[in-house]
């Protein structure tokens, strides 16, 4: 938590005004009862009416200062704590974009908008209390205090040993209560989690006809709830009733006291007025300061998970690092000493290598996994050649393309595009010559011209349609009334799971890209669109790369060599008609899908 | 405020007050201690100015009647320590007891309302009704009304005591307090807009954050970071702006009002200062009369809290008994047979249904099934191929029509003895929190461990089951995270093994299972489908090619009907469908 604390930096003034304020604002109160004392002992016993009048405009005069003071402070404390909160937010925004794959798999992606969300809203009402009341509660307990002894050290005694007795049952309650209150929270998801069961899984338990033992489960689980709240409950309501008795006897002792000093002459009876209000405002703040206690023990809590959040580093950034001295180590593919210039040149002058991709003895684990997702794949690819990959879920496919981009690090081996290890190319750049088209079709709310540009922001009206029309989506947005300029809701809700998917293609067809890859994204697509998509993408005059992914035989059998994936392990390579000679987990695949019209 | 209660509102309040009836004892009870720790608390600063009138100054001090009051004060305080910490107790009790009551009610009804329910409104919308509407309810409503109780005793008491001390100076406390109720209600409209405003841009602010971190890999592809960046700045930028206008002003009430309550008491001190010289007002009681106006002007300050806490809590009591309330599905005939035996022959005659009643869907559907016989049901993606389940399941009714089992009106059986007649396997795979062991017995909770290793082997699930941390007694989390969606397909069929149903209902997997799992599965299946009278929704060829008879499904209705053959023959959606989807 503390580490953010660098965003109240832009802040400092309000920071250090809001609660010096509060302070000003607290010091005046602490004048009132002094006031009130001095109206009884002078004004009364003298029967002094201007004195009174003038005392009482004094108060009014504190009471308005004190608004001032404090209107200000209100200001201070809701600009700092709302710019601190404005700065993490994008801070942490511009954080979680710099991850990569690895990490977000790891945390998932409903944690981290938690914490964008609700978690910075709580360290921000946190940050709002505590410039505010931190030190203002504090402050005015001590205050009194220090003002009892001004009025009268001996009486002032009682307040030293009252305020630790206070401070002691304040704090020991909520000490005691703040983790049975987690454990009630524990409970509570417990029931949660038996109600969100029994309406995921309605048909199954009336299926089975268990309703009534779910409903046991769900009473147990309750009543479990009930007695430990009860519990915490009991506890917790001493807390009013016990500091009521604690102050109320040091009043009485205090009046006690007050009478003896009185008679012998050291005290006054307005004194003993003062002393006794001291004591009451201590009780008031006191009960104040545990509230904020625990809203700021909530904010801390967020605020440290947050920090967790930037803790996290994106490991693409050291792989580039170490990547240097690993290339210097293995020189027998490495062409150049990658000065990007040159690279270039190459590309542009001859084929600086026939292959567009090359992977060398490559595995990946994923962080946190115990065994690998891919296992020594080694394949190359020329340029120009369409690449199918089959296999079944958990075979590897996703891993292996989402290499080329490198959304992942191979955790063993090496993958060369152009001849250059992936991990020389800055991140933008090798990007840019990789169309990918992700197995979920995700689209952003916005236009489709906004949605297509995402593939190239310099895309002319013409290349966009040229992409429509090999992706198959001509059509179907001819037929809309805005066109390009159809709205996409949220999630492209308003369009069907084949529009979507053929859109998501055309995105990755506008940045012309050298490598297209097609990551099991015709599944929603009949049978006949998916041949002619396919054709389509034959025909792309600037002849890409292109890896199709996918479950189904039909779309890979024409690509000109076939990956066979099967547990993270490459079991066959080849054209179809070799695969179904010469490879077991083909034939197996093939004759699922085909076993019958075979016969 | 209170006149703002709308008629529903006074509904809800009325069903609230149903269930505060088994604990009106607990409620009189906790009305009473408030009283009385009302009482108390306004009887210490009299008493403490009695004494203090006792110390005037030196050798005018009443030791003996000091020390009288004192023990007085002694005891009231412990009588309102006393009150206080029952009252709690109590009002503890009764909130936690109604939300236990709530909750179970609402579970319980949960457990028979129709399916129609469920399927029509998100599971997140029910979930938050049981949980936090109930939680809100009773932190609302509950502490709202002791405090609202013990406000307005507060109120009328100090009135009293203070009316009865001094008439002149109780008109300065009423005449100045209602100020900062108005400064109060007056900040708060303002700061409405500005509310409305934050929560608007947040909403805005989270959708965005949901849209790009969610989809972040589409983002990295395609190096969008910079530009969600602008969006995202340019919508903070504006938020920014609405909360630092909605904290603020909403946080000038407090200064506000405590501002007011400052001149309540500048107002008394000076007139009660002036009464004192005149000899009308002690200075214990001018000091009582002090504690009083901060008294006094406190639950003003909460009540308008309170009424927007109680309105709250009765909007989510509303909600929780709208779910209550909402109409059963028909209970089972009182004499309803129960279904044994059933060899599996299966009729349904002029069966008419939709799920709402302008859109028709199934519209006089015949169909004959003899015992044994396999029955695929195909078509499209979202045409309705569940329905067919729901009805033979009867997690919905057919509007008209019937539906027989071996000659028996399904309607006119139990629900339980037609649903265990049949083991359903759905594609969406369904774990319940709990062991492997418990969820594969779930249909034959009596089942012995061998019995159930025994089913397991049948379906192939023992090999990876044996794999698992701790074997059978490995303990799945919600929905099996741990395990892989073949895994669960496998336990899920198992379970259905273990019952030995008389009838099947069977959802093929589309395509998310590797071609292995996939095999083992389709073993299973056609182990569990030996001599059962099995629906099937079919994806894969070989299953519907072997199918006695075909349902093909589109929009909702069964289109056409007959065998593999046949329907090829007919030269309709079917065949195009087969060809579209199987052949190249």
């Amino acid at each position: 938590m503390r580490k953010l604390l660098v965003y109240l930096k832009d802040y400092k003034k309000e920071t250090v005004l809001a609660p010096l304020f509060k302070l000003l604002e607290a010091s005046f109160e602490l004048f009132v009862p002094l006031v009130m004392a001095a109206i009884i002992d002078v004004g009364i016993a003298e029967g002094n009416k201007s004195y009174i009048v003038r005392m009482g405009l004094v108060l009014v005069g504190l009471a308005l200062v004190g608004l001032v003071c404090s209107i200000t402070a209100q200001f201070f404390a809701a600009k700092a704590a709302v710019g601190f909160a404005t700065g993490l937010r994008h801070a942490l925004f511009s954080h979680i974009q710099s991850l990569s794959f690895s990490e977000m798999d790891k945390v998932g992606v409903s944690t981290l908008i938690t914490r964008m969300t609700s978690d910075i809203n709580q360290t921000q009402s946190g940050v709002n209390l505590v410039l505010r009341l931190f030190l203002r509660s504090p402050f005015i307990v001590v205050g009194a205090m220090v003002m009892a002894f001004t009025v009268d050290v001996k009486a002032a005694l009682i307040f030293v040993v009252t305020i630790p007795l206070l401070s002691l049952v304040v704090f020991g309650i909520m000490w005691i209560t703040m983790p049975m209150y987690k454990k009630v929270q524990a409970n509570l998801d417990k029931v949660l989690l038996i109600t969100r069961e029994n309406l995921t899984g309605v048909r199954v338990i009336r299926a089975f006809h268990k309703e009534k033992d779910e409903t046991i489960r769900f009473r147990e689980s309750n009543e479990e709830l009930t007695e430990l709240q009860k519990f915490v409950g009991r506890i917790s309501g001493l807390m009013n009733p016990v500091t009521y008795v604690i102050v109320n006897g040091a009043v009485i002792v205090l009046i006690y006291t007050g009478a003896i000093r009185v008679e012998m002459g050291v005290l006054t009876q307005g004194a003993v007025v003062a002393l006794v209000n001291y004591m009451s405002q201590i009780l008031v703040e006191l009960v104040k300061l545990a509230n904020l206690i625990i809203n700021v023990t909530k904010a801390i809590a967020c605020g440290n998970r947050i920090q967790s959040v930037f803790e996290m580093k994106s490991s693409l950034e050291i792989g580039q690092e170490k990547s240097t001295q690993r290339e210097s180590a293995q020189k027998e593919l490495v062409q150049e000493k990658s000065a990007q210039k040159e690279i270039r040149q190459k590309e542009s002058v001859q084929i600086p290598d026939e292959y567009a991709v090359r992977f060398q003895h490559v595995c990946l684990t994923y962080q946190g996994a115990d065994e690998e997702a891919l296992t020594d794949i080694d394949f190359a690819v020329k340029k120009g050649q369409t690449i199918g990959i089959i296999g079944g879920t958990g075979s590897g496919k996703s891993s292996l393309v989402h290499l080329i981009p490198r959304f992942y690090d191979a955790t063993g081996g090496n993958v060369w595009i152009n001849g250059r290890n992936v991990k020389d190319y800055p991140l933008q750049e090798l990007r840019k010559k990789v169309g990918m088209v992700p197995q979920k079709a995700v689209l952003f709310q916005g236009s489709i011209e906004e949605n297509l540009r995402w593939g190239n922001k310099d895309a002319s009206v013409e290349e966009l349609w040229e992409a429509l029309r090999i992706s198959q989506a001509e059509e179907f947005v001819r037929k809309l009334p805005e066109g390009l300029g159809h709205r996409v809701e949220q999630g492209g809700k308003n369009l069907s799971g084949g529009q979507r998917q053929r859109l998501t293609i055309a995105r990755a067809l506008v940045r012309k890209p050298e490598i297209l890859i097609l990551d099991d994204s015709a599944s929603a697509l009949d049978f006949a669109t998916d041949a002619r998509l396919r054709a389509a993408i034959r025909s792309i005059a600037y002849n890409p790369t292109v890896f199709i992914v996918s479950q189904r035989t039909s779309s890979v059998r024409h690509a000109d060599c076939i990956l066979v994936m099967d547990d993270g392990n490459l079991a066959g390579m080849g054209t179809h008609e070799e695969l179904l000679a010469s490879c077991p987990v083909y034939q197996e695949i093939y004759e699922s899908q085909f076993k019958k019209e075979e016969k | 405020m209170a006149k703002r209660m709308d008629s529903r509102q006074k509904e809800t309040l009325k069903k609230v007050l149903r269930y505060l009836k088994p604990y009106r004892l607990f409620l009189v009870l906790s009305l009473v201690l408030a009283a009385v720790t009302v009482a108390g608390t306004l009887t210490v600063p009299l008493l403490t100015g009695q004494a203090v009138d006792l110390i005037v100054e030196k050798g005018k001090v009443d030791f003996a009647g000091i020390f009288r009051i004192l023990v007085q004060m002694g005891i009231v305080i412990g009588i309102t320590a006393a009150a206080q910490w029952i009252m709690n107790l109590c009002n503890n009790k009764m909130t936690y007891h109604i939300v236990r009551d709530i909750r179970n009610e609402a579970f319980s009804k949960m457990q028979i309302l129709p399916l129609k329910y469920m399927d029509g409104h998100a599971h997140g919308d029910i979930v938050s009704r049981i949980i936090a509407d109930v939680d809100q309810f009773a932190d609302g409503l509950l502490m709202g009304f002791t405090q609202l109780f013990t406000g307005v005793i507060t109120i009328l008491g100090t009135l009293l005591f203070m009316l009865s001390v001094n008439a002149g100076i109780t008109c300065v406390v009423v005449l100045i307090t209602p100020i900062s109720f108005f400064v109060a209600g007056f900040i708060a409209r303002r700061t409405y807009k500005m509310f409305r405003l934050q929560s608007q841009t947040r909403g805005e602010q989270t959708a965005l954050v949901e849209e790009m971190i969610g989809n972040q890999k589409v983002v990295q592809a395609f190096s969008q970071e910079e530009e969600a960046m602008k969006k995202f700045d340019d919508i903070n930028e504006r938020l920014q702006k609405y909360s630092i206008q909605a904290i603020f002003f909403s946080s000038i009430t407090n200064p506000a009002t405590r501002f007011v309550n400052s001149l309540v008491y500048a107002g008394v001190g000076i007139t009660g200062a002036f009464a004192a010289i005149y000899g009308l007002l002690s200075v214990g009681q001018l000091s009582c009369f002090l504690s009083y106006a901060n008294q006094y002007t406190k639950p003003f300050n909460e009540i308008s809290g309170v009424i927007t806490e109680l309105q709250n809590a009765i909007a989510c009591a509303g909600r929780v008994f709208d779910l209550i309330e909402e109409k059963a599905q028909i209970p089972d005939d009182g004499d309803a047979e129960e279904l044994t035996d059933v060899k599996g022959k299966v009729s349904m005659e002029h069966v008419y249904f939709s799920y709402e009643p302008d859109k028709k869907l199934i519209e006089d559907f015949n169909l004959e099934v003899k015992p044994g016989q396999r029955i695929a049901i195909v078509g499209p993606t979202g045409c309705g191929k569940t329905t067919m389940i729901n009805l033979l399941m009867r997690f919905y009714d057919a509007d008209s029509g019937k539906i027989r089992i071996d000659d028996k009106d399904i309607y006119k059986v139990t629900r339980k003895s037609l649903r265990s007649s049949f083991g359903m396997v759905l594609q969406e795979t369904w774990i319940k929190s709990g062991t492997v062991l418990e969820n594969i017995s779930m249909g034959k909770p009596d089942a012995s461990r061998e019995e159930v290793i025994e089913a397991a082997k049948a379906t192939h699930a023992h090999s990876f089951i044996k794999r698992l941390p701790q074997g059978y007694d490995t303990v799945l989390s919600e929905d099996g995270e741990s395990l892989s969606q073949g895994q669960k397909q496998l336990l899920c069929i198992t379970r259905v093994m273990l019952s030995r149903p008389s009838m099947l209902i069977l959802d093929e997997a589309t395509s998310s299972i590797d071609t292995r799992t996939e095999l083992k599965i389709q073993r299973a299946f056609d182990r569990l489908m030996e001599g059962r009278t099995s629906f099937i929704v079919a994806h894969r060829l070989s299953t519907i090619r072997e199918a006695d008879v075909i349902l093909v499904m589109k929009d909702g209705k069964v289109i056409e009907q007959g065998n593999h053959e046949t329907l090829m023959r007919q030269n309709g959606f079917y065949t195009r469908l087969y060809n579209s989807q199987f052949a190249e």
